[in-house]
């Protein structure tokens, strides 16, 4: 990639609580707060940071399905809901299925890099628990093909991510990748226990290990995934502002608060074609390599990073995809304990998809949220140490089966 | 005729009721699932939903419309397998409402009991009257000409005597469901003197299909379920009575009612259960049960008193609970009927003074918490042993029920209602969702 024309930073970022079951607040029964809210949340608790909206030059919202979750389209014309300041300024919305919340940030990066804006307000957001799982399953399946959807099973993703499970059963044996998804399944809800906003923040379970071994029944759910092994349904949104040097002054906000983005890769692969190889996932592959080449870094540069883990099987692929571990060895990176938050490459420090929670189209923002809260010092209890000879970040943000990715590199800014 | 065909043309007696509506659900989604077998493709499913009134029967059309979607939406894993040559169903959504529409399409809601004539199977699930079910079953058999098998749901009337006086020549077996049918896993079931072997076997063969545990009973008055639970409301009003000597009456209800939920672990007390069946049903199910037992009479004065006054319990047609005995406030007993006072005294004028005088209690686990706990076993072994070691007025009665509800479950042994104490602990574990079987030795 060339140099980029100006440098391009992230601030500000705001989370709403991953709402859905798990949270001690929600109730199947009990009416919730419905997208507007988790907006209106969400936008207000950026603004608020930089000074308010007049300080915004153009918004962007990345959503997956709000038009059948919740008969809602259109919804660039919620940011002036959110802050009547926001009348009468630029607004777009985005969609790439669970990569929404990536596109949303790629685009907010674009228009810093065109200089059409020096502040924009990128938001992801979405709200599911407006149907049962079971149909909320059809409105997930737009990830994927329709004209594959008859072929596909009734939980048709989990159906979709087994199949794959199966097929990496088969190659590097069953026994150490279902080990490997129990640890996965535990560092997630571990993370989720330290950071409130987190669906799993609640999570008492005893021993996690134990519970997520629980053998998979096909005839109920999937061949080779158990319900430990799939993120939940989630409601939330995500918020952060994506700023030049010019917008950081504007704003009052001191560089050490921010962190640059030093890289990224933006692949997508044909929807119609199922995956060559069901065993690893080559989009991600090309994506992550594309943005560690972009900002001039090999992995090992990344203290840290977030993962797509909707499923637990694609924490494992991910892990190789990205070059932390050999093909059928990504499951014994994650059994050696690197992935922890006390490894060398703790993943999903919030607890990822899996443990934070799953707000499809609010999740790739979620995950830029957590990275600048690592690199800047903002994360709380789930703080872990950034060690100066891996001072970067790193995003992975996947829409459909490896269809639609988007991964950022991201660094401290000075 | 193959299992199959015996369930191609159905009648369900007294459908809009407690009970026949939800064996109507349940032979519904099962001949649902026959009929969408492809090789039975092009064959007629009918279940005829006979019932007395017009009204119930649009309610109980709502009730399945309700009940089958949430069944669908559990299995529509399986279900987009059936549907899977249909290429217009493609999303979720669109199978399940296909599923929905297969299975209410074989119902024919109807006042006319004539519906039957055409039967191969009846299910029979109206008011505990032995002649109105007599009359009913003879009616049906001499003018249907299929020779139709009975089912009767009957908790309390032999068997031997509703098949001799219809003449029906062992056409018929007692098919006890337990309420709701719908959730509850148990069925009793009775062969009379006669009962057809080839009956006996379908019906084995049907419950097994609705994933039911099957306890077989002696054809003996009540069973083995209300053999046990008739008698448990003997001893509890009893107590009640010999309460009542020093205590306020409202006092000894309370007292009985705690001591048979919290203090043995049961998901409700009996008062509450009483009210939950209807204190009408259970005194209508004593006097079914009467003549045909031997050297005892079950008989409450205190039920009758109740039901002079106009305390019946029961539910609603939403499954809601009636006040009745007690008084329930989101389905929580708050307040009981004072019978004396002939109001209700809510518990917390009483609860504290109660309380007391029962002394100390050993420290009881929830219901909740025991009944599906892998620990079950040592954690009932620990609390009863601990109980045994108190002494205080609470503690004493609470063995002296345990005791009598195990009395109760051997004598139905011994009396050749159940065949042994497996059954009978089966039938209070799995219909009255008990945490443990009535016989056992936590107190020796």
């Amino acid at each position: 990639m060339k140099n980029l024309r100006r440098k391009v930073y992230m601030v500000a970022g705001y989370n709403t609580i991953a709402m859905g079951t798990g949270r001690k607040e929600f109730s199947p029964k009990k009416e919730r707060p419905g997208l507007e809210e988790y907006m209106k949340e969400a936008g207000q608790g950026v603004l608020k940071q930089i000074g308010g909206a007049q300080n915004v030059d153009e918004c962007v919202i990345g959503n997956f399905m709000a038009s059948r979750f919740n008969k809602q389209a259109n919804l660039a014309a919620f940011f002036p809901f959110i802050d009547p300041g926001l009348h009468g300024k630029p607004a777009t919305r985005v969609e790439g299925a669970c990569c929404s919340g990536g596109l949303a940030l790629m685009t907010g990066i674009r228009s810093i890099l065109a200089e059409t804006a020096e502040v924009v307000l990128v938001m992801g957001v979405e709200v599911q628990n407006t149907v049962k799982a079971i149909y909320g399953a059809d409105i997930l399946a737009g990830a994927g093909w329709f004209k594959k959807r008859k072929e596909g099973h009734a939980y048709f993703f989990p159906g979709q991510f087994s199949n794959r499970a199966g097929a990496y059963f088969e190659k590097y044996g069953r026994q150490k990748t279902m080990n490997a998804f129990a640890v996965w399944f535990q560092n997630a809800i571990e993370n989720a226990r330290l950071c409130p906003t987190a669906q799993e923040y609640h999570n008492t379970i005893g021993d996690l290990q134990a519970c997520a071994l629980t053998e998979p029944n096909g005839k109920a759910f999937v061949d080779n995934l158990n319900v430990y092994c799939c993120s939940k349904v989630s409601d939330g949104a995500s918020a952060i502002a994506i700023v030049s040097e010019e917008g950081l002054q504007r704003c009052g906000i001191a560089k050490g608060d921010a962190v640059e983005v030093t890289g990224w890769g933006h692949a997508v692969d044909d929807i119609t074609q199922d995956a060559a190889d069901p065993s690893e996932l080559s989009t991600t592959k090309l994506a992550v390599s594309n943005a560690l080449k972009s900002a001039g870094i090999t992995i090992h540069k990344i203290g840290t990073a977030e993962i797509h883990d909707c499923f637990t099987i694609a924490g494992v692929m991910a892990v190789e995809a990205m070059g932390l571990a050999e093909k059928g060895k990504g499951a014994d990176y994650i059994l050696e304990g690197h992935t922890s938050r006390t490894g060398d490459f703790p993943i999903n420090t919030t607890g990822g998809l899996i443990g934070w929670g799953h707000p499809t189209g609010g999740t790739g923002v979620h995950q830029a949220i957590t990275i600048w809260e690592q690199l800047t010092g903002k994360a709380g209890a789930n703080q872990i140490e950034i060690k100066s000879e891996k001072p970067y970040g790193l995003s992975v943000n996947m829409g459909g089966d490896d269809k639609t990715l988007v991964s950022i590199v991201y660094k401290k800014a000075e | 005729m193959t299992y199959e065909e015996r369930l191609q043309h159905v009648t369900v007696l007294g459908a809009a009721g407690k009970m026949g509506s939800g064996i109507l659900l349940l032979t519904a989604v099962e001949m649902a699932d026959l009929s969408l077998k492809p090789e039975n493709k092009g064959k007629s499913f009918v279940l005829n939903a006979v019932d007395v009134s017009d009204e119930a029967l649009s309610g109980v059309m709502k009730y399945l419309r309700a009940q089958v979607l949430k069944i669908a939406e559990k299995k529509a894993v399986a279900l987009r397998k059936v549907y899977a040559d249909n290429k217009n169903l493609i999303e979720n959504y669109d199978i399940i409402d296909q599923y929905v529409f297969d299975v209410l399409s074989l119902v024919r809601p109807t006042t006319r009991l004539e519906a039957a004539f055409d039967s191969r199977m009846i299910f029979e699930a109206i008011k505990e009257d032995p002649a109105l079910k007599v009359s009913i079953f003879s009616g049906i058999s001499s003018s249907n000409p299929y020779n139709p098998w009975f089912f009767t749901n009957t908790s309390s009337i032999p068997i031997t005597e509703l098949d001799e006086k219809a003449g029906l020549e062992g056409r018929i077996i007692g098919f006890h469901f337990y309420n709701p049918p719908a959730v509850q896993k148990l069925v009793e079931v009775i062969k009379s003197k006669n009962t057809l072997k080839e009956v006996e076997e379908f019906a084995l063969a049907y419950a097994k299909n609705l994933r039911k545990v099957v306890v077989p009973s002696n054809d003996v008055a009540g069973f083995i379920g209300n053999g046990h639970f008739m008698r448990d409301i003997i001893h509890a009003t009893g107590e009640v009575n010999r309460l009542s000597n020093d205590f306020p009456f409202a006092e000894g209800v309370y007292i009985i009612n705690k001591i048979s939920q919290d203090y043995l672990i049961r998901p409700m007390g009996i008062f509450q259960l009483i009210d939950y069946v209807g204190v009408d049903v259970c005194s209508y199910i004593m006097s079914v049960m009467n003549p045909n037992l031997k050297d005892e009479y079950l008989h409450s004065p205190m039920l009758d008193k109740y039901l002079s006054l106009g305390i019946k319990g029961g539910q609603y047609a939403d499954g809601s609970q009636k006040d009745g005995i007690l008084k329930y406030e989101k389905g929580k007993p708050i307040a009981v009927f004072d019978i004396e006072k002939e109001a209700y005294v809510t518990f917390a004028d009483i609860q504290q003074e109660a309380d007391d005088r029962l002394g100390p209690m050993p420290s009881a686990p929830a219901w909740k918490s025991v009944v599906a706990n892998p620990l079950r076993e040592s954690i009932l072994q620990s609390y009863f042993t601990e109980l045994k070691g108190y002494h205080g007025l609470g503690a004493e009665l609470a063995k002296a029920y345990a005791l009598k509800s195990c009395a109760i479950g051997k004598k139905l042994v011994s009396d050749g209602v159940a065949f042994n104490e497996k059954d009978v602990n089966t039938v209070l574990l799995t219909g009255f969702f008990h945490a443990y079987g009535p016989i056992n030795n936590y107190l020796d």
